[in-house]
């Protein structure tokens, strides 16, 4: 079977489309293959993501579009990245430039607040997620507010405030169009930029007809978008309060900036006259100069167009109305103090590793069970609890790809290895990868034992050494032959036809 | 110059051939090569699934094994990464740090140390896909990466062009990882065998009739998707392409 993609995408002669029009043009619609769900949670247990990925990859067309799609916005960022000379030294000012940052973060907090307070903003200090979810309740509250209509953040995720607001009789409604499909079918976002991108449209309608009541076999996406423009811009009328993320906090000028390329932050953060912002402390940046270095990274990293359609700065309340801050902890501070893996701090939320790497392409973003999916998210999930998301950097082959599209530099695929150490060493690891290494690790230091246990000779199953085979299953063998075993071994071949030498060469 | 050779543990059991060409090789440029016999493996196994501790053992092994030569020369990128930059669960002495410092992956080996420039008895009139290793692309530098802006170039690729009769066939993800990853292959088994066959396809399209790469890991996971796909492509180690293999 073959994805439905557009024919410009795997016709290597057409003009590939630009992001817009690649999101916007209608496709035919001819299939419904039910879209695969993401990893199953059981409380505290650990994750399984290659179980929820396996499903991923059984469900052909949602695997072969997701993989051509991201791979697609790697090939644009490809494009972009040739077009600018200093590249390289950008990626190395932004990284400096968060590294001085969140060495300096109290400092550059208490600067933003100073002037954010003297632009008539008001700043809240959240310690965690319980915290941040009360605050904004609290201003809610205080101006009577049902509504709220809020534009994408991946903070609001981690604090689980959609559900927290539904629990307290306040309804909201996201402005993304692929957050609102999300919000819609009840689930997380799967990526940090296009969160509804596991989806095909044919699973988009099954889900705006059970909710907004559109035709079920319209699968057109002009016809979707505007059913729910339709259904949506009343409510966001009437809502009496916005909500958004912001990319970059600068301190200097007590201003925050949200980039968008819908326009829905705007929507939010001006609709109503009560405007709140949910920020990660590590957002912050010295100066507006600074932030130019990011303005040029950030969308051709993520998406490979130049710049997001719209970059707005928010300074103050307008006449009349109110502004407010709220700067979350939630376990960020914590993070800086590790030796090993504050600097994945640093991330803008551009998603280039997400769009890169060969896992996540064939996994969708909901197999990782946590918020952050992908490799920032093997580094990221971890520092939030250890035993759930323990088994998450085992999914990567570490093959270094993130690492080199990074705008900000983090060492990524090094976190990744570095977690599956640090997680090894407090007991965090699966039982059989601790058995099967342990008894690799005895066979290897040992020449003796080692010769013994070749498999040669021997048949099928038997010819893989032991830290090849899983359990008793034959697990490489599911979809791969197995390597034929050679009448000897270059060791063998060797003392026949060097035997000089292999006296020489023993230690 | 003493050279030692180091055999890795998968190229011992099912490459033989790998080592022989890669011995005969260095052979040729006038280089005296031992193959110390009690060698097993570098630990790469156990340090990637993050059991530091358990390749203790092992990689003490090798240091004894390989301290005394002047370079320590393997037909594997993947191995060489792991001495150079992750054997790290024994104490730092000299000896380990002479190994870690002088240990080479051939291509890099025959390319920045000997400075080779004919392979006067190799011929090899096919189209050949080159597949980089992972570890060998970015962490050892083997060649430019199309994630960096950067100028473009390929150590094994300008060796392989003094290979008379070659012909080279382009992938269309000649970076993407093909989802070997050590023990990647089977803890994930589902994750690794598509991005294998995805691999394979992608060799396929390019109208290659062989495959070859500086690291027989990756090529026994690639042949071994192909094979299964019922795919006609050879997997050939470059050490053979250079050393005169011919088909």
């Amino acid at each position: 079977m073959t994805a439905e993609l557009h024919e410009e995408l795997t016709d290597p002669n057409a003009d590939q489309l630009d992001h817009g029009a690649a999101s916007s043009r209608p496709l035919k619609s001819r299939i419904s293959e039910p879209q695969p769900r993401g990893a199953k949670v059981h409380g505290n247990r650990p994750i399984d993501q290659s179980e929820a990925a396996n499903r991923f990859i059984a469900a052909t067309e949602h695997e072969a579009m997701h993989d051509a799609r991201l791979w697609d916005l790697r090939q644009k960022r490809d494009k972009e990245m040739h077009g600018i000379e200093e590249w390289e030294e950008l990626r190395d000012l932004a990284s400096g430039i968060k590294e001085h940052t969140l060495s300096k973060l109290d400092y550059y907090l208490e600067l933003f607040e100073k002037n954010a307070t003297a632009n008539g903003i008001k700043v809240h200090w959240a310690k965690d997620g319980a915290e941040h979810n009360a605050i904004v309740l609290d201003i809610l509250r205080k101006k009577g507010v049902e509504r709220l209509i809020k534009s994408k953040s991946m903070l609001t995720e981690e604090c689980g405030f959609r559900h927290f607001m539904a629990e307290n009789n306040v309804e909201v409604i996201e402005t993304d169009l692929g957050e609102r499909i999300q919000q819609l079918d009840d689930e997380a976002p799967s990526h940090v930029v296009v969160p509804a991108v596991h989806k095909l449209r044919t699973d988009v309608a099954g889900v705006f007809a059970k909710t907004i009541g559109s035709d079920p076999d319209n699968a057109d996406a002009h016809y979707l978008t505007e059913c729910q423009r339709e259904a949506t811009r009343p409510l966001i009328l009437s809502a009496q309060a916005g909500m958004t993320g912001g990319n970059f906090v600068v301190a200097e000028t007590g201003t925050f900036v949200v980039c968008t390329n819908e326009g829905n932050a705007d929507l939010s953060a001006n609709t109503p006259s009560l405007h709140i912002a949910s920020i990660g402390i590590e957002k912050l940046i010295p100066g507006l100069d600074d932030l130019a270095v990011f303005v040029r990274l950030l969308s051709r990293s993520a998406l490979g167009s130049p710049i997001t359609q719209y970059t707005s700065h928010f300074r103050g309340p307008r006449e009349g109305g109110e502004m407010h801050v709220v700067l979350v902890d939630n376990g960020r501070s914590e993070r800086l103090g590790m030796e090993k893996f504050w600097r994945g701090l640093k991330c803008i939320r551009c998603g280039a590793c997400m769009n890169t790497c060969p896992v996540f392409r064939r996994s969708g973003g909901l197999s990782y069970g946590a918020t952050y999916a992908g490799p920032i998210g093997l580094i990221i999930d971890p520092t939030f609890n250890v035993h759930k998301y323990r088994n998450l950097p085992y999914s990567s082959t570490l093959n270094g790809s993130c690492t080199n599209v990074c705008p900000v530099k983090i060492n990524i695929h090094e976190q990744i290895a570095d977690w599956r150490k640090t997680l090894a060493g407090e007991g965090e690891i699966s039982p059989v990868k601790k058995v099967m290494m342990k008894a690799a690790g005895e066979v290897l230091a040992s020449p003796v034992v080692y010769r013994a246990s070749l498999p040669l000779g021997r048949s099928a199953l038997r010819h893989l050494p032991h830290f090849m085979l899983y359990n008793k299953l034959n697990t490489w063998g599911r979809k791969r032959d197995i390597p034929e075993t050679p009448k000897q071994t270059f060791n063998e071949w060797y003392r026949k036809n060097r035997k000089q030498q292999a006296e020489g060469g023993k230690s | 110059m003493k050279v030692g050779l180091f055999v890795p543990c998968y190229v011992d059991m099912f490459h033989p051939e790998t080592g022989i060409a890669t011995l005969e090789l260095l052979e040729r440029f006038g280089l005296s090569v031992e193959y110390p016999v009690d060698q097993t493996c570098c630990g790469q196994p156990m340090t990637n699934t993050g059991c530091e501790r358990e390749a203790a053992k092992t990689e003490e092994l090798f240091v004894r094994n390989f301290e005394k030569y002047d370079y320590i020369v393997t037909p594997s990128g993947s191995c060489t990464n792991q001495v150079r930059h992750n054997m790290t669960a024994i104490e730092e002495s000299d000896a380990v740090k002479h190994v870690r410092s002088r240990t080479y992956e051939l291509v890099e080996f025959l390319h920045d140390v000997l400075k080779v420039d004919a392979f006067p008895w190799a011929e090899f009139p096919h189209r050949v896909a080159l597949h980089n290793n992972c570890n060998t692309l970015r962490n050892l530098r083997i060649a430019s990466m199309t994630e960096r802006r950067e100028e473009p170039f390929s150590k094994p690729k300008a060796l392989l062009k003094m290979v008379k009769g070659i012909e080279f066939a382009d992938l269309t993800r000649p970076d993407e990882c093909c989802g070997f990853g050590g023990t990647f292959s089977v803890f994930e088994e589902g994750v690794s065998a598509k991005m294998g066959q995805d691999k394979v396809t992608d060799q396929l399209k390019s109208g290659a009739e062989y495959v070859t790469s500086s690291d027989s890991s990756c090529m026994m996971h690639q042949e071994g998707c192909a094979r299964r796909m019922g795919a006609n492509l050879k997997y050939i180690h470059i050490a053979q392409i250079l050393n005169g293999a011919r088909a």
